[in-house]
């Protein structure tokens, strides 16, 4: 039997909304389009380039190497937030005063301006008066995050995992403390070790919000920005010129509107493809479980 | 008339739009005359509907012309074709 829903009136309620999203993403994403066929010197005069800046961007080695590093970049990022952020949330109180104490530690690190961020590590960092820094070399180890590009990776990569594994810990965290007693219960009745308990109940309970924060860590270090720019500048050399890094010079340093424009969109198009992938093969397990 | 020039139109870039503006109004009437979206698992195991066909067609549609203009460059007619092609064999089977 069809039940059809005869009274829609509440979706003009949803206008608001369409049109906040017309002017700040529609809208502009249009520009976008718009400018990444054409060339301009300013002053609105455009001329029509046709697929010529895709050409270029497609073909460049400068965007292949920023889109290398970038997926290197969000790869490690996420096969270690992830396990870590489940490791910690399990590791978490679940009642007494300890839960505030780790709640308020954990979103410490989120309350942090992006831009402070990458100013702090830059100072923890310095080989020369950082602590961070003077600590490695004072083991031995050759570290100079300004110098050497292995260095400025590890400091990236730190720095990312510092600042957003409280996310994955929080969420991780509710999803948890949202599975009933019973579970936990009937496993201990069965016999089932703590290794069980994880794969068997807590594992795929938490699957909804490990589904929202491997796409939500995805999105974020792959639109990767401040931090590593205030951090490092893209540098040494190119080393850490991520894609947002290597978009920013090319609209703002340059003045590339119409290759920024489809480097944006290309951008975007694998951003979308990828998280289309994420979620479907996620869900796709949420399902067969 | 508000000034629009800061836009840059130009008339493929308003045709392409306007196209994907009419694929939503004949949803939203395919919707009207036959409403529940089609749900139905295809061929991939997905379980779709007339929206997500639509999307997958289009999003798969820009990465046909993205890589045959990465992989043999212009003229863009032969990822066009395929692109359709690609749209039907969506909206049939998956």
């Amino acid at each position: 039997m069809n039940h059809r829903v005869t009274h829609q009136k509440a979706w003009w309620m949803v206008l608001p909304v369409v049109a906040l999203v017309a002017f700040n993403a529609v809208i502009p994403l249009m520009t976008v389009v718009n400018y990444s066929f054409q060339e301009t010197f300013g002053d609105n005069v455009f001329f029509w380039e046709g697929t010529r800046w895709y050409l270029q961007i497609l073909q460049s080695d400068r965007f292949h190497a920023a889109l290398y590093r970038q997926l290197i970049f969000t790869g490690i990022v996420l096969a270690v937030e992830i396990p870590l952020g489940i490791a910690i949330a399990l590791c978490m109180p679940r009642k007494g005063i300890g839960v505030s104490v780790c709640l308020v530690l954990m979103a410490l690190p989120l309350l942090i301006p992006w831009n402070v961020v990458g100013a702090m590590w830059n100072i923890f960092a310095l080989p020369d008066i950082g602590l961070l820094g003077r600590g490695i070399n004072a083991l031995g180890i050759d570290y100079n995050f300004t110098r050497q590009p292995l260095s400025a990776w590890f400091t990236v990569i730190l720095m990312d995992i510092w600042h957003w594994t409280s996310l994955v810990v929080l969420l991780c965290y509710a999803g948890l403390c949202a599975i009933p007693n019973a579970y936990y219960q009937a496993g201990k009745i069965d016999g089932a070790g703590n290794w069980q308990i994880f794969r068997h109940i807590q594992l795929p309970k938490l699957k909804r919000v490990l589904t929202i924060a491997i796409l939500l860590r995805f999105m974020d270090s792959f639109m990767i920005y401040t931090e590593p720019f205030v951090l490092t500048g893209g540098g040494p050399g190119n080393a850490t010129t991520f894609l947002s890094i290597d978009l920013v010079k090319i609209a703002l340093g340059q003045f590339d509107l119409g290759p920024a424009a489809a480097m944006s969109l290309i951008y975007f198009i694998i951003i979308l493809l990828l998280c289309w992938v994420f979620h479907t093969l996620m869900m796709r397990g949420e399902e067969r479980s | 008339m508000p000034d629009l020039s800061w836009m840059a139109w130009t008339w493929p870039t308003a045709a392409f739009f306007a196209l994907l503006a009419l694929a939503l109004v004949a949803m939203t009437l395919w919707e009207k005359f036959a409403p529940g979206g089609g749900p139905r698992r295809g061929i991939l195991g997905l379980d779709t509907t007339r929206g997500d066909r639509l999307f997958i067609s289009v999003l798969g549609g820009v990465i046909i012309h993205l890589a045959w203009l990465g992989l043999f460059g212009p003229p863009l007619l032969a990822p066009l074709g395929v692109s359709i092609l690609f749209a039907v064999g969506v909206f049939r089977w998956v």
